[in-house]
């Protein structure tokens, strides 16, 4: 069955959160890391300039931003009662992940 | 779990979902401003050590991630894994638990 | 044309004459009384007005007797199957009790309060909540958004969009009586919340509701009910 774009926004939803919940207790542990000093987190931080893992940071950071675009859609349809706009919300939701994406992207 | 304590999972999770969205958007912008010109962490503990405001802004943004992504797996272990009942709830509880004490434990590394 | 129909576990295939304007039932129909009367199937009204022919075809879940072959068989084949989530008897027929049973769980049944002594209770249709009554009572139950639903399809406990729909015109209807009880019905994993927003169900349904909107409507209500303590 070819499916609309809600069912699109809410995999990227549901596999962005998954994404999101392996990494953060990584990512707690890491920045805990600091606990042993400074030097302790720089090592960690130059453990992280690998190529491989720049692009994990870059996808991760994507995979927050189409999280909280999708679930703000969601927000909108259970408590504004959205209909006709569910659409234009979806697109928005893409959007929101699209620049955060390229505003990294320059960043990094 | 009863139906009643179903719901509370659900509003707990869209709360924890709006105070998420803030914090999160603060993070992005950060991070984003931040990862400018490298990362060190001298640079990083210079800013946030001893930093009362962002120790509170991020120890509230760890208690809503410990709420809300527990309740969110919780859909998807029942829905894809197929794993029902108390096991499952205990499971996340432990996770929810676990999150919240490397979080704290986390932002204190940083901001204490 | 090339016509794989699902019978057991596999796909037979049939040589069907393609004509204009011909629908989806009318090759079902051919099929059953020129090459397989073995083959069962159902349907009633034929005109799009009773829900029965609903089937899957070629993956999605439609009225057969409103889907012309032109429309869907664009590369000259069709796959026909029973629609999704329900048990099958036999070939293209599905068993629909649980449609209907979890229709019953969700107390989608009206409670009246007045008897044939008292008067009528006026609603004006211009009223809010007569308004959102009316957006979703046109079901005729035919479970094409039953069939479409991933968490129906995940979940088998789940109540599904069309019972859930239904319990929603119940909620908003100011003469039943059976308001806080009905929400205790439709709450929880197997009701309202487990109603993820994909909405194949609004996609799809051939009346074009919107199960995902009264569903989410059942959540404002339960919610509120909860922070009440009416719950």
């Amino acid at each position: 069955m070819t499916q609309g774009s809600s069912y699109w926004v809410a995999v990227v939803h549901r596999v962005s959160g998954i994404a999101l919940a392996v990494f953060l207790p990584l990512h707690f542990w890491a920045l805990g890391q600091a606990l042993g000093g400074a030097e302790r987190l720089d090592r960690f931080l130059a453990w992280t300039e690998q190529p491989l893992l720049k692009l994990g940071e870059w996808a991760i950071v994507v995979a927050l931003a189409a999280h909280l675009g999708a679930g703000l859609r969601v927000l909108a349809i259970e408590f504004l009662d959205w209909r006709e706009w569910q659409k234009t919300l979806a697109a928005l939701a893409a959007a929101l992940a699209a620049l955060v994406g390229l505003a990294l992207a320059l960043a990094l | 779990m009863s139906s009643r304590g179903e719901t509370q999972l659900w509003l707990a999770q869209r709360v924890s979902a709006a105070v998420l969205a803030l914090c999160v958007s603060v993070h992005l912008a950060t991070v984003i401003y931040a990862v400018r010109g490298g990362l060190s962490a001298a640079e990083i503990l210079g800013r946030t050590r001893g930093n009362g405001a962002w120790l509170a802004f991020y120890a509230l943004f760890v208690l809503a991630a410990s709420v809300h992504a527990p309740i969110g797996l919780r859909a998807v272990l029942t829905e894809w894994l197929r794993w029902r009942g108390a096991s499952r709830d205990l499971f996340l509880l432990a996770f929810a638990v676990l999150l919240l004490f490397i979080g704290l434990r986390a932002v204190f590394a940083v901001f204490a | 044309m090339k016509v794989f129909v699902k019978r057991d576990s596999s796909f037979r295939e049939f040589e069907v004459p393609r004509y204009p304007s011909q629908t989806v039932l009318d090759v079902v129909t051919y099929i059953q009384r020129e090459l397989d009367p073995t083959l069962a199937y159902r349907f009633a009204c034929r005109v799009g007005m009773c829900g029965s022919c609903a089937m899957t075809v070629n993956g999605a879940p439609r009225w057969t007797c409103r889907t012309h072959v032109d429309k869907v068989a664009l590369d000259g084949r069709l796959r026909i199957e029973p629609l999704r989530n329900l048990p099958v008897i036999r070939d293209l027929v599905t068993d629909m009790s649980a449609f209907f049973d979890k229709w019953a769980h969700a107390m989608g049944k009206f409670e009246g309060q007045r008897t044939r002594r008292d008067d009528f209770q006026r609603v004006r249709p211009d009223d809010e909540k007569r308004k959102q009554v009316d957006a979703a009572i046109e079901c005729i139950g035919c479970a094409v958004c039953y069939s479409a639903c991933d968490v129906a399809r995940w979940n088998p406990d789940y109540l599904g969009p069309a019972a859930l729909n239904r319990a929603w015109t119940l909620v908003m209807d100011e003469r039943d009586k059976a308001h806080t009880e009905r929400l205790r019905a439709v709450a929880g994993d197997a009701g309202c919340h487990s109603c993820h927003t994909h909405m194949s169900c609004t996609e799809r349904c051939p009346k074009a509701l919107s199960p995902t909107a009264s569903i989410a409507g059942l959540k404002r209500e339960v919610a509120k009910a909860l922070l009440k303590g009416e719950f």
